[in-house]
């Protein structure tokens, strides 16, 4: 908590029982000037009017669209269910169990572990270099950030149809390119070799502005003597990039590495009108996945047991990406 | 190295990534102008001539239209709803300290961490048994619960910035807790309103995988929906699905150029401050 508690007040005001009601009234002058009694009435009743009002909307929603399909997905997936009537074939790990031996949930995590390392390998260093060519305040500058960022703000569906057609063997434009080399054209997006590394281009494409834009915003924030200072001790443009602002946003770095991360866990919408999960179920995300062989299926048991798997990946990297940062971030 | 070549080595560089990065968009607005054994042999440059009848065609096919307003009326009353009760719950955090306040926040905080793909098969069985397939409010509220945890996050962090003593002045002369937000915090707050408020629209307007699990119903389709299904329709006609794609997509282009400063700062900055 940044504002510091006033312990002061609540100390004497016992009656109350709450731990620091007063916090709000944190200068003992204004305190002074309040009547016990009015303290008593408008305080705590106003307060808890105030809590009892604003507060249960956001607790309700939460708990009912967020907290609690998250334990049911812990419950469901002990069971055999199609999503009618109540769950009652209870299967134990047998769900488990057969995801782990189903090969297709194998190539799932590992193009999910593809999708990570292309971002933090190809994605995060583009994006670096990018942010340092342009992170100063110019009109070409900004106009460049623009059309970076630009991929990142349209949907993942429309981005993976336009460049299904570019992938496209008829028409696309690696199709026409490739004629133009005398080359066979190929259909990339149904070629088991070549299916995947278009995905994890178009990803590249699509997400690489972001993590950017943070660059940008943490170089802006590196004091300028500093840099003035290197480059006066005779440091070329490449060494003060390399030995005063990078080391000066390693938090950024820190913080967009655990985004693509998280971001690679959950990718779903770019894959259904590129492959679908095909060909022969090859580039499948374990979202693409769970969405396959879950819900469309009406599986739901199985799925479920596929998501408390996304879950405890994602929790695990969260808490990872805490205990590696320390305790400065809140939340 | 010169300043002068290192400088238009720069801006070469940056132009090459610049054109990778537009190139598809190009590519599409103008595959939509062509006629399909044009875009065969000519799928990048500009078009031999400038056909409308596909993007007339869609203009005037009510569906697109409806498949908008949808989105619009889902992404509108998300916004609406997440910042109503985003804000009001940021405001108890931010203004009222009572026992078990501090867990209460961390709990609603949780969201942070976990990712909405996990939920969507009891997701879709919640909603199915509380009877909200097939309504708008089915995408509306869950997107609304996942979005809270940031736009709380976002909200205290501003909430608490502002000077205690304006409290303290409104308190003194009467003024309640809930009028108190009303008619100070949230007035006080409109940049932090209008980055969260961008931030959820452009969420939702581009969220694919809950509408593909709640609505079933062609009359209700959002236009991500309604393009995957547009596609299925004209298969390998790419003239037309890439006219119903650019148009779809340029909704969000103009929207981002005349909102940009808010969608970076909400989109990054929320990054970095979670």
């Amino acid at each position: 908590m940044r504002v510091p508690v006033t312990e002061l007040p609540a100390r004497n005001t016992p009656a109350l029982g709450w731990k620091s009601t007063m916090s709000t009234l944190n200068t003992p002058t204004i305190y002074k000037r309040n009547t016990a009694d009015r303290i008593k009435k408008n305080v705590v009743s106003g307060k808890l009017s105030a809590v009892l009002i604003l507060l249960p909307p956001a607790l309700i929603l939460f708990s009912l669209f967020v907290i609690l399909p998250l334990v049911d997905a812990a419950y469901y997936s002990g069971f055999s269910w199609n999503g009618y009537g109540a769950p009652s074939d209870f299967v134990g790990g047998q769900n488990y169990q057969r995801l782990l031996d189903h090969s297709v949930f194998h190539t799932a995590l590992w193009n999910t572990a593809k999708l990570m390392l292309v971002s933090l390998i190809i994605q995060m260093p583009l994006a670096l270099g990018l942010a340092l060519l342009v992170y100063r305040k110019t009109p070409t500058n900004t106009l460049f950030r623009l059309v970076f960022f630009l991929p990142y703000i349209l949907a993942e569906v429309a981005a993976g149809l336009i460049w299904s057609f570019v992938f496209d063997g008829d028409y696309g434009i690696t199709a026409s390119i490739l004629q133009s080399m005398g080359q066979e054209s190929v259909y990339v997006l149904a070629d088991r070799q070549w299916a995947f590394p278009a995905i994890m281009t178009v990803i590249v494409w699509k997400y690489f502005g972001f993590h950017m834009m943070i660059y940008i915003a943490a170089l802006q924030s590196v004091p300028k003597d500093l840099i003035e200072a290197a480059k006066l001790e005779g440091a070329k443009p490449r060494q003060v990039a390399w030995f005063v602002q990078i080391p000066m946003i390693k938090h950024a770095l820190v913080v967009s590495g655990f985004f693509a991360i998280i971001g690679s866990l959950q990718i779903f919408d770019i894959i259904i009108p590129m492959t679908n999960g095909g060909p022969s179920n090859t580039t499948h995300t374990i979202v693409t996945y769970l969405y396959t062989f879950g819900l469309s299926r009406l599986n739901i048991g199985f799925g479920s047991a596929a998501a408390v798997v996304l879950f405890v990946l994602a929790i695990g990297i969260a808490f990872f990406y805490k205990r590696s940062t320390g305790k400065e971030d809140q939340a | 190295m010169n300043g002068t070549t290192r400088n238009t080595l720069r801006v070469i560089l940056l132009i090459l990534v610049a054109s990778l990065v537009i190139g598809p968009l190009l590519a599409a607005v103008f595959g939509g102008f062509k006629t399909n054994p044009e875009l065969r042999t000519n799928p990048l440059w500009l078009p031999e001539s400038w056909n409308p009848e596909n993007y007339i065609a869609i203009l005037l096919d009510g569906n697109f239209w409806r498949y908008l307003g949808n989105s619009f009326f889902i992404s509108s009353m998300t916004v609406l709803l997440t910042l109503v009760v985003g804000a009001a719950a940021a405001y108890v955090f931010a203004q009222i300290r009572f026992l078990g306040s501090k867990m209460i926040l961390s709990y609603l905080l949780l969201g942070l961490m976990f990712p909405f793909a996990a939920a969507i098969l009891p997701l879709f069985i919640k909603v199915r048994d509380l009877g909200l397939l097939d309504t708008y409010w089915g995408v509306i509220l869950p997107q609304t619960a996942f979005g809270l945890s940031l736009s709380i996050l976002l909200f205290k962090a501003f909430f608490d910035q502002l000077p205690r003593e304006l409290f303290e002045a409104a308190y003194v002369d009467g003024c309640s807790y809930l009028r108190f937000f009303w008619s100070f915090t949230l007035p006080l707050s409109t940049p932090i309103l209008a980055t969260v408020g961008v931030f959820v629209f452009v969420q939702s307007w581009n969220n694919f995988l809950l509408p593909l699990v709640v609505l079933n119903d062609r009359a209700l389709y959002t236009w991500s929906l309604g393009m995957m299904q547009f596609q299925g329709e004209y298969l390998t006609q790419w003239n037309m699905i890439l006219a119903f794609v650019s148009l779809t997509i340029m909704p969000a282009v103009i929207f981002f150029l005349a909102a940009q400063k808010y969608i970076v700062a909400g989109l990054t900055g929320g990054s970095v401050k979670g």
